[in-house]
């Protein structure tokens, strides 16, 4: 894993472990791709962002599926792609393996000959391609299916054939597109877990898009974190859930984030209201903290609490075993409570309560 | 009056007689073949070396026609499938005249092209000395231009449904054009394909009206099974409607294997 860079910097610094360098610009209507990337061996990167974001352009670029507009593809020593000098190296040619979205696998061919239809496109003689097609099904638990078609297979044994057929090619990098998107919630947590692994154990690059954020937190060495087209936050994914710097972002990771001017300790905040936090940052600052860090009372307690305001209770909604509480006020705040809490407060849309917070909870950080 | 269950969506009363005159209407011509074939002397009508030769004919006439329009058809299927070429749609509506086109009108269309004053045919006679008209070659050309139509719009449509991800997908495992042609997209048409083919080969079995204009009825060399029971039925109908019997087993049994091979295995 390459020592990423600070929590705004998307590339981690080039080395000679990095096996993709890529300056990727992509124009799509009045859609702009823009974004940078540098994954080292043996890194799992993910493209984290919302549907729209241009995460799968980019693996599509990377793959040679989508032509660049600007910039360049760097993959091991080869220039795949540059678009000044007009170099672009076909997706056959490129030593790129990708899982697609639903997989994708050949619904005419069998699980061997799909694993082994790379081999046999790029020239290794039959008997051989099936003996190493063989070998990787078994590698991946699946040798006993190696003679059903895709439509006999189960979502997660799908997803490991494609998997497989991806890497039984040796490439250097490897990328992943929603992999886990098309499962079941049930078969989701262990093909995760799995794939996981399988990732851990792959030498080359890997980039993973994902728009779920236990997907790309579970699986990912470092976050690159793309909206409308630009990468707006980077870093390793404990980095990026302690401070988000965009809503989206927050919400993923489920924070309260605010925007603000921080003087000595306390901030005052963009939207309105003020918040005392336990780091001393001036100038233009980001507030974050967990609903589960917010407490609800009836009325202003006298406590050592630095925050304390006053609220309206807008929504509840059930989330496992807690409740999450939309609450407007000065500013706008989330906070989980047991059920236990709303039965005690008599918490219903319109309820009048105190909002309170400690300062020790918060994270303060430079905008 | 019994009562009738009245479901949404349901069958209204009024279009089942309708649909059973339907049935009856596609059905009573074929029974009435069969009803009224002479069975006792069909043996000898089949074996006269006339049907023996209009049958023969026939077949190697379809079969080489359906080659043709599959050399043809299936690269013409693919640019209106998947090409970039301006006026596409004026393309797919100029294919597809043949099929609206009465057969006769066809057949004098195929002179005035290829007859040996027709705007190309004087050429090939000129330089080639070769001329198309009243050979078994006319015959192939004719049922050709009245069945291509068949194999390019059903090819057309299976490549449409094809995936192009799959493609995609194989060119990401390594896989050249060809590659990818032989490997992925053919198979993946293949039912498509395979029906166009039949479909090509049934309507080219059955041409008549461009076959007897452009090439004629000699004995041997262009008079293929429709031609012989046309002329058969000037002078003894119970021969004609021998020969009919031959050509409806033909159909039935291409029916048949195209069910089974293709349309039911395709799920």
């Amino acid at each position: 894993m390459t020592a990423s860079a600070g929590s705004s910097e998307a590339a981690s610094p080039a080395d000679d472990r990095t096996v993709l360098e890529a300056e990727l610009v992509v124009h799509r209507g009045g859609f702009t791709l823009d974004l940078a990337l540098s994954v080292a061996a043996g890194e799992v990167v993910a493209l984290l962002g919302p549907n729209g974001a241009g995460k799968t352009t980019a693996l599509r670029a990377l793959a040679g599926l989508v032509p660049l507009d600007r910039g360049w593809t760097r993959i091991g020593p080869d220039v795949a792609e540059d678009a000044e000098a007009r170099i672009r190296t076909p997706p056959e040619r490129r030593q790129v393996g990708v899982v697609f979205q639903d997989y994708l696998l050949f619904p005419h061919l069998s699980a061997q000959e799909n694993v082994a239809f790379g081999l046999r496109a790029r020239g290794v003689d039959r008997a051989e391609a099936r003996g190493r097609a063989d070998a990787a099904l078994a590698r991946f638990g699946l040798a006993e299916h190696a003679a059903k078609r895709p439509a006999a297979l189960s979502g997660g044994q799908a997803q490991r054939v494609a998997l497989a057929r991806a890497l039984v090619g040796e490439p250097r990098l490897l990328l992943l597109d929603e992999p886990l998107a098309a499962l079941d919630a049930g078969t989701r947590i262990e093909v995760r877990a799995d794939l996981r692994r399988r990732l851990a154990e792959f030498a080359g690059a890997t980039v993973v898009v994902t728009h779920d954020a236990v997907d790309a937190f579970v699986l990912a060495d470092r976050l690159v974190v793309v909206e409308d087209g630009r990468v707006v936050q980077g870093g390793t994914p404990s980095e990026v859930a302690r401070r988000p710097v965009t809503a989206y972002v927050a919400q993923l990771v489920g924070l309260n984030l605010y925007r603000g001017v921080g003087a000595g300790g306390t901030v005052t905040l963009d939207g309105g209201g003020v918040l005392v936090g336990a780091h001393h940052d001036d100038g233009a600052v980001f507030v974050s903290f967990r609903p589960s860090s917010v407490t609800l009372h009836r009325r202003r307690p006298d406590s050592s609490a630095r925050n304390a305001w006053p609220v309206t209770v807008e929504a509840l909604e059930r989330q496992g075993d807690t409740v999450r509480v939309a609450l407007a006020g000065q500013p706008d705040v989330a906070a989980d409570v047991t059920p236990l809490a709303v039965a005690e407060l008599g918490l219903e849309p319109g309820t009048r309560v105190w909002a309170v917070l400690k300062a020790t909870e918060t994270e303060v950080y430079p905008a | 009056m019994t009562t009738r269950r009245q479901r949404v969506g349901g069958l209204p009363g009024v279009l089942v007689p309708f649909a059973v005159l339907a049935v009856l209407f596609l059905v009573l011509p074929v029974v009435g073949l069969v009803v009224r074939a002479p069975w006792r002397t069909i043996g000898t009508e089949l074996t006269q070396p006339e049907s023996l030769e209009a049958l023969r004919l026939s077949l190697v006439c379809a079969t080489l026609a359906t080659l043709l329009c599959l050399v043809l058809g299936v690269p013409l299927a693919w640019v209106l499938a998947r090409g970039d070429v301006p006026g596409r749609s004026l393309l797919r509506a100029l294919v597809t005249v043949p099929l609206v086109l009465p057969p006769v009108v066809g057949g004098i269309a195929l002179f005035t092209a290829l007859g040996r004053r027709g705007i190309v045919g004087r050429w090939l006679d000129e330089w080639f000395g070769i001329s198309l008209p009243f050979t078994t070659a006319a015959v192939v050309v004719a049922e050709a231009f009245v069945a291509l139509p068949f194999l390019v719009i059903a090819v057309e449509g299976s490549l449409r449904a094809a995936d192009q991800r799959l493609e995609e997908a194989a060119a990401t495992l390594g896989a050249g054009r060809w590659y990818v042609l032989r490997r992925v997209t053919l198979p993946l048409v293949a039912p498509g394909l395979a029906a166009g083919t039949v479909l090509c080969w049934a309507r080219a079995l059955g041409e008549f009206g461009a076959t007897i204009t452009f090439a004629g009825t000699f004995p041997g060399t262009t008079r293929t099974m429709p031609v012989e029971v046309y002329l058969a039925l000037q002078r003894d109908p119970s021969a004609a409607i021998a020969l009919s019997l031959v050509l409806l087993v033909v159909s039935l049994v291409v029916l048949a294997g195209l069910r089974e091979r293709w349309l039911g295995t395709s799920r």
